[in-house]
């Protein structure tokens, strides 16, 4: 790959950080966090691309003949046309029926806000209030919970947020199993805001061991894919 | 892919380096590989018209491409492999802009001042250097070439290529927040990354051997303006350590995918075991050192010495580091030095985690 090619491809590059840090597409991969890093690695990528362009027209250089540049270079087409072309969507229920469920102690159960109205949870605390604290605060509410669909090979059901400290590489799922009125047909990878209550029945990961909470369903309804595809509150 | 034709002297596989002892090992403009063929100058434009036709016949196939690619497992092999990339680049650029900085404008008498004279305590003042390096291990390969390239002693470079990544203040930190019952963590991540980063340091003074180590050769830029200089480091680095960042995400990335969770709890049980296990994964799964912590805090199952030995091993080999360590030093180094660490970092981290946790 010679300097003109290399120059395309960083520019290439570049741009495609550039795109993915000014849509929500970056949310996809990695925390919300990175964003001012993407956005900077991708200006200086063009800027790198340009610069390249500026001083070989300033010095036409003749090793041109020359100069050999690293073949693996060529790889670097590989992400651009992934981003570019595909755009893999943000890890669900596949990778979170292959992994058990991340669940740990939280450091604290703060008091949750009082009222009749469905109470909103994320589902990482639900399960670490009703697996570490016996669902003393849950008891008698109605409760809230997105999450998406996961089904694991004896079909049952289970609403999924999966959790990330850094990039996807690194994201782990919470777990809550479904019971109730789960609604007839349930999709993998559909997201669902599910209304219902406490219920102190629990089971095991078939992957790791670790612990699963009920939820008993009232309601379900689908929702979109939240803004933010990942829970990024769980262990921070 | 570049068309290879006859007549270049580089060798042919994607991931191979120059050989050491090869005809090009004195010539300053090659490296690793290359545009075969140098005589003829009609093939110049064939790498960019490659790139153009490669770009085209993607876009033109692209329905086929995503159908192939839709398969759940698929989806999500793409999904890690673009995460490790749009996470790891942002620092590999940091990373490369710091070795251009100390390339071009750091003279190499300032390195000679500020290490000790004697390589043995060379190595721990740099290891200890690492602490000052805010960024994932992406970062500390390129400065490490750098200081290499700038007359630093191959093993006090080497003691910061493995301390940075583990040593920093963000890690650390990271590390106290993931393990918030335990902070003794904390102390026995710092105290074990250091000690295999000297001793590595130390075993390359005693034992390394220079021709182990393909000097980073790269275009001289003498005689060239100090931006024009600045520039073509950066671009080289990034296409170079780029390219082999991929190679490293891409199997990363097949073995999230293709290793089960249910191993993992088999291991739990037995002490040995554990420790050697976790360490394997911790290179297989080539997770970014600001992040491991969290991950080694939810393998509960393990014992504390077994994640400190993910947390040890991961930052100083991992597959994605061992792809960027062999472009950057060559593949004779990276032979070498890989499996040493890996079995320095084992050994290190079981003892400290006997003493401390």
């Amino acid at each position: 790959m010679n300097r003109l090619a290399q120059t395309a491809l960083l520019f290439l590059l570049g741009a495609t950080l550039l795109h993915a840090g000014t849509t929500d597409l970056y949310l996809r991969y990695v925390k919300e966090g990175l964003r001012p890093m993407v956005l900077l690695a991708g200006a200086v990528l063009i800027a790198t691309a340009a610069a390249t362009l500026w001083y070989d027209r300033r010095t036409p250089a003749d090793d041109h003949h020359r100069h050999r540049e690293p073949r693996v270079s060529w790889l670097l087409a590989l992400p651009v046309l992934a981003l570019i072309l595909v755009a893999p969507p943000a890890l669900g229920s596949y990778s979170a029926a292959h992994t058990g469920t991340a669940l740990t102690k939280p450091f604290g159960f703060p008091a949750l806000p009082t009222g009749d109205a469905p109470l909103r949870l994320a589902v990482a605390d639900y399960a670490g209030r009703a697996v570490y604290d016996g669902g003393r605060s849950l008891r008698d509410r109605r409760l809230k919970i997105t999450g998406f669909v996961t089904l694991d090979r004896e079909g049952t059901p289970y609403l999924v947020r999966m959790g990330l400290n850094c990039c996807a590489a690194d994201a782990q799922p919470v777990k809550i199993a479904l019971t109730g009125a789960i609604p007839p047909v349930l999709r993998p990878d559909t997201w669902l805001e599910v209304t219902g209550t406490y219920t102190p029945r629990r089971m095991k990961d078939p992957v790791n061991g670790g612990p699963i909470p009920y939820l008993r369903v009232t309601t379900a309804r689908p929702v979109p894919t939240p803004h933010d595809p990942y829970d990024e509150t769980w262990n921070t | 892919m570049p068309s290879r034709t006859t007549g270049g002297t580089g060798p042919v596989a994607i991931t191979k380096t120059v050989p050491p002892g090869s005809a090009e090992r004195g010539d300053p403009e090659t490296d690793g590989g290359g545009e075969a063929g140098s005589g003829e100058e009609g093939r110049y434009l064939n790498s960019p018209l490659l790139l153009t036709l490669v770009l085209l016949t993607a876009v033109m196939f692209q329905d086929p491409i995503r159908g192939a690619l839709a398969a759940p497992v698929m989806q999500s092999w793409m999904t890690v492999f673009v995460a490790v990339m749009v996470q790891a680049l942002p620092f590999l650029v940091l990373g490369v802009l710091l070795s251009a900085a100390i390339a071009v404008f750091v003279p190499p008498s300032f390195f000679a001042r500020a290490l000790p004279k004697r390589p043995a305590l060379a190595v721990p003042v740099a290891g200890a250097a690492g602490a000052v390096l805010p960024g994932c291990e992406c970062a500390s390969v390129p400065v490490a070439g750098a200081l290499v390239r700038r007359g630093v002693t191959p093993a006090a470079a080497l003691a910061f290529l493995l301390s940075a990544p583990a040593i920093n203040p963000i890690v650390l930190t990271a590390t106290a927040v993931a393990f918030p019952g335990n902070p003794e963590m904390v102390l026995a991540r710092f105290v074990a990354s250091l000690l295999v980063a000297c001793s590595m340091g130390w075993l390359w003074h005693r034992l390394g051997r220079t021709d182990w180590l393909r000097p980073p050769a790269r275009a001289s830029y003498e005689g060239r303006g100090r931006g024009a200089a600045f520039w073509g480091s950066v671009r080289h680095d990034v296409t170079h350590a780029g390219g082999f960042l991929v190679i490293g995400a891409m199997a990363a990335a097949t073995l999230k995918a293709v290793v089960p969770a249910q191993w993992l709890s088999v291991a739990a049980g037995n002490p040995v075991l554990s420790v050697l296990v976790l360490a394997v994964l911790a290179v297989l799964l080539s997770i970014c050192s600001e992040a491991d912590a969290f991950v080694a805090a939810s393998l509960t199952q393990f014992s504390l010495t077994a994640r400190l030995t993910f947390l040890v091993v991961g930052p100083m080999i991992d597959l994605k580091l061992f792809a960027m360590q062999a472009g950057t030093f060559g593949r004779a180094f990276a032979l070498r030095f890989a499996p040493a660490t890996f079995a320095l970092a084992v050994v290190v981290s079981a003892l400290t985690g006997s003493v401390l946790l």
